[in-house]
């Protein structure tokens, strides 16, 4: 039995280093700026994290298949010192790891979206997103709870007949964005809460009810890409989801005037 | 701490079978009733596991018998949407509290905590008797939720609020069967922290003469630890579930804010409220809830590592308060569940760092059960080998929390498979694994028989593969962006993982075919198994002490005293006295003298 263990999971853990390493399954090619920083932080952590995994394992593999045959075994009772370096080293490793994500994480959230950034409102309900563009006048209507409906594809709560900013608001089920422009994401939810995911993009944010969160990103690559929702919202939640559209800066601007044509 | 004289308190033998076996004190009794509790809970929460996994690799295929079972659910077999919600909720209900919670600690710890330490009882055994009747109401209740309107609830072992905090108007399940599973939940708060108030007493106050806090086994250290975590944690449960108990029914807005529109309809009536403090409340529950599941497990790995090592603990000390360190740090991390939950971006950064640090006595452990392997006379015998098996799947498992723990790494990994790869390794397996040597080692003590060992073998092997083959596949998943309690892969991304998760659920399905085997092995053994010795193993911990050397107990040394040189056999029994008049022998007198 020493044998069959200490074999098995050697070979566990020689088709898992090779599956890492030969990236079978991987992350989807990233398309934002900030998205080279989140996959440089998992690749060093790949790193510590795989050395670490492939030493316990084949000690353990090695305890298991080489134990003491006869005798007793050593009356050792630990070694305060070797156990302190150990813990010393392990807390700086993952300290370390740690400190390292700080700076990804502070451009994703500490600093706000650049002044020329594209603002977009995102309505989540039960189970669609919805958008809004402010229009050439760079503002957005207000909202009137009353007025939202669904069915008559008011889903803002918008009043055109009584505020002028409303007037050029466009919205849409597409997200469509121009590549290689700051966008800002308003992100709201009208009924339980949701989530924003794009794997691409390297972005993921809850959309909470009574809250309004903001989030920004530059799409690098254009291309047709989905969001989905991985916040559990309900029965619908596995289907709940909405293109995205990167597109080149004159594309996204045809794009926009159809949609505005079509209001 | 001063160790005490347990205090004998004289009973009346239970008279009649009511009282001996359904409505017991006997803290042996409750410990199996509890233990069988948790084995039924796991059997069914297997069952609901294999629906989903079969429903996810093969969504149209109609599962025979299901139709009959829930016609509502899935009519002709085809499992609609929300019944996998529904399914996914009560698998998690389960097997977080009624198998995870409850098999180590108040199993295994109701039977074995007072003999360890010396006690021939729990502090309080009306109170025990009770916590275990409210466990198995709230279980009841849970349960009973399958045959309520709108089936059982569908927004996960989590539930958040607005989902769980409107009624049905949210979704089949959200009424009826979401007020069962708060009503199920907060009944099995009341009960662990009986519970927790018992453990704690019994192990302060209970202790055998000579047994210092620093000579107790490291399961009991665990036990002990782990009961002061549930009486913190489950606590804030309760008050959690009580609050959204009355957003829902008492029309008050804890969590619930103003302006929501649902179906078309406006809620009336709520403002103010923030679904974020149930998130604040629930984590700060939940990520000791981690611990409180596989403190038990290390515990009883370090103990059988030993045993069967033939080698004392390395570093016991350096165990103790690793144990203490990771129940205290337990209460700092809970932030790190809710990166992406719209919190202060500032807290984020703290909550990463804490949650590294609590990794080190994580790290210590490991490093020290490897040292205590290193060199040791192995015995395999099932129970040691799940033990190491405990040890090569926490290491998996935990090391891909490091990962998560890192808050831009997060944001991808979030709410992915690679989520569920992590818990089910590091918390779901883990624990299992300690349950099964668990049972394995304490069997011959719980039933006076010993369970076979071949079965046990093949038992481990298979789960040991099984547990990798399901688990291991899902960091790639969750890698590729496969999003986690989805009913259906419908998304065209995901489709080009559709073999890996047939994969998945073929292991799966022999994965929990290879639990029969044990299910077999124990109800075999419970009536044709070998009888036990008074000390199979050669363990040196006062649950093993022959009933003939009397109840007044004297520890002279620790738990752990395998292998002393110059010692006829290769164990010394904590209460084997010492002619020498050591340093245990003065531990001894001491302990007398308070």
């Amino acid at each position: 039995m020493a044998r069959v263990l200490s074999f098995t999971i050697v070979l566990g853990t020689a088709v898992t280093v090779i599956l890492f390493w030969r990236r079978v399954w991987w992350f989807p090619p990233n398309i934002s700026t900030q998205g080279a920083g989140v996959d440089r932080e998992f690749g060093l952590t790949l790193l510590v994290t795989g050395i670490l995994f492939v030493a316990a394992q084949l000690i353990l593999a090695y305890c298991i298949g080489r134990g003491r045959k006869s005798g007793r075994a050593a009356y050792n009772t630990g070694n305060l010192r070797m156990e302190v370096a150990r813990a010393v080293l392990a807390a700086a490793t993952f300290i370390g790891l740690a400190l390292s994500s700080y700076r990804t994480w502070a451009r994703m959230y500490f600093i706000g979206a650049p002044r020329n950034a594209l603002r977009i409102q995102v309505e989540a309900e039960q189970f669609a997103y919805w958008f809004r563009y402010p229009g050439p006048d760079g503002v957005f209507g207000p909202m009137h709870l009353r007025l939202v409906n669904d069915a008559t594809g008011n889903y803002f709560g918008l009043d055109p007949t009584r505020d002028p900013a409303s007037r050029d608001d466009i919205v849409t089920a597409t997200l469509g964005i121009p590549e290689n422009r700051p966008i800002e994401l308003l992100l709201m939810s009208r009924d339980v809460i949701h989530s924003f995911y794009v794997p691409q993009l390297r972005i993921q944010q809850d959309i909470v009810p009574g809250m309004v969160i903001p989030i920004h990103f530059t799409a690098t690559r254009t291309g047709d890409y989905e969001i989905v929702c991985t916040q559990l919202c309900g029965l619908g939640h596995y289907a709940m989801r909405a293109p995205l559209k990167v597109m080149k800066e004159p594309n996204f601007k045809k794009w926009l005037a159809k949609q505005a044509a079509e209001q | 701490m001063t160790p005490t004289h347990s205090q004998a308190i004289p009973r009346k033998a239970a008279r009649g079978f009511l009282r001996k076996y359904v409505f017991s004190t006997d803290h042996q009794i409750i410990g199996k009733q509890y233990y069988f509790l948790a084995l039924f809970s796991a059997l069914v929460a297997m069952l609901l596991s294999w629906l989903m996994r079969v429903h996810l690799a093969w969504p149209r295929l109609a599962i025979p018998g299901l139709g009959e079972l829930s016609a509502a659910g899935a009519p002709n077999g085809m499992m609609t949407p929300e019944y996998y919600l529904s399914l996914l909720t009560m698998h998690g209900t389960l097997m977080i509290f009624f198998v995870l919670t409850t098999a180590p600690q108040s199993g295994f710890g109701n039977c074995f905590l007072p003999a360890q330490i010396g006690a021939d009882e729990m502090a309080f055994p009306r109170l025990n008797m009770l916590s275990f009747w409210l466990t198995f109401t709230s279980l009841g209740a849970l349960l009973s939720s399958f045959w309520a309107r709108g089936g059982p609830a569908t927004s996960g072992w989590t539930a958040y609020p607005p989902l769980s905090g409107l009624g049905s108007i949210t979704g089949p399940g959200e009424g009826w069967g979401q007020s069962l599973w708060i009503i199920s939940i907060a009944l099995f708060c009341v009960g662990s922290l009986l519970g927790a108030l018992n453990f704690i007493t019994t192990t302060l106050d209970l202790r055998a003469r000579g047994m210092t806090l620093m000579r107790m086994p490291l399961t009991a250290w665990a036990w002990f630890v782990t009961a002061i975590l549930m009486l913190l944690s489950f606590a804030v449960l309760l008050a959690a579930c009580v609050l959204l108990m009355l957003d829902r029914a008492a029309g008050t807005s804890f969590f619930i804010p103003a302006g929501l529109i649902v179906s078309g309809q406006m809620i009336q009536g709520h403002q103010g409220g923030s679904p974020l403090l149930w998130e604040h409340l629930f984590w700060f529950f939940g990520h000791p809830e981690v611990y409180i599941a596989i403190l038990p497990a290390m515990g009883l790995t370090s103990h059988l590592l030993s045993c069967f090592a033939r080698k004392p603990v390395f570093g016991y000390r350096a165990m103790v308060w690793a144990t203490i360190a990771i129940g205290f740090l337990g209460f700092l991390v809970w932030g790190h569940h809710m990166f992406v939950s719209g919190m202060n971006p500032y807290s984020a950064f703290a909550f990463s760092v804490l949650t590294v640090v609590i990794a080190v006595p994580s790290a210590v452990k490991t490093f020290n059960w490897l040292g205590t392997l290193w060199g040791g006379r192995l015995r395999l015998t099932t129970a040691m080998l799940f033990a190491l098996g405990f040890v090569s799947i926490f290491v998996s498992g935990g090391l891909s929390g490091i990962f998560l723990a890192e808050p831009p790494v997060d944001v991808q990994l979030h709410a992915t498979y690679f989520v569920v790869a992590h818990f089910h390794l590091v918390m779901g397996m883990a624990a299992m694994f300690g349950i099964f040597s668990g049972t394995y080692f304490w069997f011959p003590k719980m039933f006076g028989r010993m369970m076979n060992e071949t079965l046990g073998k093949i038992h481990f092997i298979l789960t040991f593969i099984g547990a990798y083959c399901v688990f291991m596949p899902m960091y790639f998943l969750g890698m590729a962006g496969n999003v986690r309690r989805y009913a259906q892969f419908v998304d065209p991304y995901l489709q080009p993982l559709m073999p890996l998760h047939r994969f998945i659920t073929v292991a799966a399905l022999g994965l929990g075919a290879a639990q029969m085997i044990f299910v077999f092995n124990l109800f075999g053994s419970l009536f044709g198994g070998e009888k036990a010795g008074e000390n199979p193993w050669e363990a040196t911990t006062l649950e093993w002490v022959a009933a003939s050397a009397g109840k007044d107990l004297v520890v002279y040394r620790g738990a752990y005293e395998y292998a002393v040189p110059g010692k006829e056999k290769d164990y010394v029994m904590q209460n084997a006295p010492d002619a020498s008049g050591s340093r245990a022998e003065k531990g001894a007198r001491d302990g007398n003298a308070n």
